[in-house]
């Protein structure tokens, strides 16, 4: 069966050639960590309390810098996300001002904001953004996690993943040591300290907790429909495999009037 | 039944038909004699049809939504994401329809070369193929720039480059390719218009494909020539369309996993970054069915002759009937040839990982070694095998397993496992 022995041969190394893949993209800084989401799996949801914190920390800490254009302020009240209540998602809206216009006069003016709009960018540009930023864009957070190879995981790790530089590594001024970022190297300070915010929750501010949720808000960001799609995924699956099964069946009838077996 | 037997019952069909024969084509296609060995590598031809008129379909929808503009492609292709009913949905099955698609394709075409379905006289049949392959991956390329993500750019302007190896006239075809000094606005027009053409492109030589199919009728898993319509045959309908049917649902299955729990595993996370002309990715990899060819191209030192032999290992599939001098169309009686085409497979498999990987040190090495395999596995191994191999004893027809020769039931019975 030489046949046989090559074929083996072919999957032993395809697997390993898959396996070293893996190493491979380590490459030189850390495996990120690997966290237990709630929204990972066939039936993953996110978690509803997470997903409001971790806008508070994005609101509080990440959308100084970070601009978030893809989103509207609607998207915080629809089903699967945040799910704040229509007067929130209002009251949220109305706390940021937009410039509009321009109005009949042809002027510019300012008005408070509604669910309709955008999330308000912090910077007029993304010039401004990187002027402002010591030459490093921030980037724009809207499908941040599915930009970055190992996604949730790694936007977690680098944000606790600062530490103090290894003896031999000097960095410049303003540049960051980060055990889990590409490079190590990264521009913007640890964003995140205990109780740099107050959850009205009560839940303890600690620099993971907050990690975990604003990592959590961004996932939902970048996949939005990650809820719907996953339970649509769900019944479209149960759907086939029941019409297979019948075609399957139907199948062995009508093929049952040949002496041939399929 | 013969296809000049037919004429329809109803008077209003007969009077239609005598004007248009569509009815007589339907009987046809119903009643078209198929051998009854055909195993389930035979379904990936309705597989991929199916994988055409999905692609079409929520293309055509995408298309309604999809904005063709440097400034505006990667935000309307978010829109599409957000804000569009089920436009997610749409977009996941498009993307990853073009993964399917392609694994169905490979599938399809591995398939025809183990049992030999490209020998006389089914080299046009194959050839047209060949062309749709081609189109295929002008059209999966072109849609890969338009969401206009960092791979889009980098992608396009790497294989856009390839053309700029042409002597003398390179520059000037890679500008007018372009319709700019760099891949721009301009290039992504075009591409977004050609991307709409080459479906329609396709769909006209899947009609061909299958017409010249029905000429000498299919291949099957034995590989010998069959008397049509014998007890060796089944009308298509309804033993042929129930298995494909069978075999179609299996695969959506599949396709839906990828669509519902997993629809950016198989592309690249820098494709999420907006496309930026002065930020180079860390590697620009194309999609993952892309990858042999790549490797290939990167494995040769000098840019021309790199484009040459990647083009040339697609072009060398084009004389492959007449490369192959073994009379026996099916790999199960071929003993040596078999082991040689699961080590060609293994070439393939291998060079699409080199593909993925940086072109240094030892992958630069491997990526070598299976280019001359791969040129090698069709200039000398077919032609040679060929001629020197000692085939397994052949069946007579596929309802008796006769031997020709000495008659070993056990034989028989392993190539019947085989099968």
């Amino acid at each position: 069966m030489k046949r046989f022995n090559i074929k083996s041969l072919l999957f032993i190394i395809t697997f390993l050639l898959a396996s070293s893949a893996k190493l491979h993209s380590a490459g030189e800084s850390t495996e990120p960590l690997k966290v237990d989401w709630s929204f990972k799996g066939v039936t993953g949801k996110f978690d509803r309390a997470s997903l409001q914190r971790g806008f508070q920390v994005y609101k509080e800490v990440c959308s100084s810098c970070h601009s978030m254009q893809y989103l509207s302020y609607r998207n915080l009240g629809e089903p699967g996300g945040p799910e704040f209540s229509e007067q929130e998602v209002k009251a949220i809206a109305a706390s940021v001002e937009i410039t509009d216009g321009p109005d009949d006069q042809g002027e510019m003016f300012t008005r408070p904001g509604r669910p309709a709009d955008k999330f308000k960018n912090p910077y007029p540009n993304v010039k401004a953004s990187i002027a402002a930023n010591g030459g490093a864009y921030p980037p724009d957070m809207s499908v941040l996690v599915k930009a970055r190879p190992g996604g949730s995981n790694y936007i977690y790790s680098v944000l606790v993943g600062y530490e103090d530089p290894p003896a031999g590594v000097t960095l410049d001024d303003g540049v960051y040591y980060n055990k889990y970022m590409i490079g190590n190297k990264i521009k913007m300070s640890s964003p995140l300290s205990d109780d740099i915010v107050e959850y009205s929750d009560g839940t303890q501010a600690t620099v993971d907790q907050m990690a975990k949720d604003v990592t959590t808000f961004l996932s939902w960001a970048a996949e939005p429909e990650l809820e719907e799609r996953h339970r649509t995924g769900v019944k479209v699956i149960i759907y086939l495999i029941l019409l297979t099964t019948l075609v399957y069946l139907s199948m062995k009838k009508i093929w049952s009037r040949v002496d041939t077996e399929v | 039944m013969s296809d000049h037997d037919y004429t329809p019952k109803s008077k209003a069909g007969k009077w239609f038909n005598d004007r248009l024969p569509l009815l007589t084509l339907g009987a046809h296609l119903t009643d078209y004699p198929t051998p009854k060995n055909l195993n389930y590598w035979w379904t990936f031809g309705g597989i991929l049809t199916f994988c055409l008129l999905t692609q079409i379909i929520t293309g055509i929808v995408l298309a309604m939504h999809y904005v063709a503009h440097a400034d505006l492609a990667f935000a309307s292709v978010e829109h599409i994401m957000r804000d569009v009913n089920y436009g997610w949905l749409i977009r996941y099955i498009h993307s990853n329809g073009a993964s399917m698609f392609f694994l169905a394709v490979y599938i399809h075409i591995f398939r025809s070369l183990f049992y030999g379905s490209y020998k006389s006289p089914r080299e046009v049949i194959w050839i047209i193929g060949l062309l749709i392959y081609l189109l295929m991956m002008a059209a999966a390329f072109m849609g890969y720039v338009l969401p206009w993500g960092q791979m889009s750019f980098w992608g396009a302007t790497v294989i856009t480059n390839l053309f700029s190896a042409i002597p003398l006239v390179g520059e000037s075809i890679t500008t007018w390719l372009w319709g700019a000094y760099s891949v721009d606005n301009p290039t992504l027009n075009r591409f977004f218009s050609l991307h709409y053409l080459i479906p329609f492109l396709i769909l006209g030589l899947v009609v061909l494909h299958i017409w010249a199919l029905h000429v000498p009728g299919n291949n099957n898993p034995v590989g010998i020539d069959i008397k049509k319509p014998s007890k060796d045959t089944v009308p298509f309908h309804p033993y042929i369309t129930i298995k494909d049917t069978f075999a179609l649902l299996m695969f959506m299955i599949v396709f839906a996993g990828f669509v519902f729990f997993s629809p950016n595993v198989l592309g690249h996370s820098d494709n999420y970054i907006p496309a930026n002309p002065l930020v180079t990715p860390a590697h620009i990899v194309p999609e993952w069915y892309l990858l042999p060819f790549y490797a290939i191209l990167r494995s040769v030192p000098d840019k021309l002759g790199g484009v040459i032999l990647m083009f040339g290992a697609i072009f060398i599939l084009f004389v492959l009937p007449w490369l192959d001098t073994s009379k026996v169309r099916s790999a199960v009686f071929r003993p040596i040839y078999r082991q040689f085409y699961w080590i060609f497979v293994l070439d393939v498999l291998m060079l699409g990982y080199m593909g993925a990987m940086p072109a240094e040190g030892i992958y630069l090495v491997l990526a070598r070694v299976g280019t001359i395999y791969y040129f090698a596995h069709f200039i000398i191994v077919m032609p040679v095998v060929g001629l020197l191999e000692k085939t397994d004893p052949i069946p007579m027809s596929i309802s008796e397993p006769v031997l020709t020769g000495g008659a070993d039931p056990a034989l028989a019975r392993k190539d019947n496992e085989k099968i």
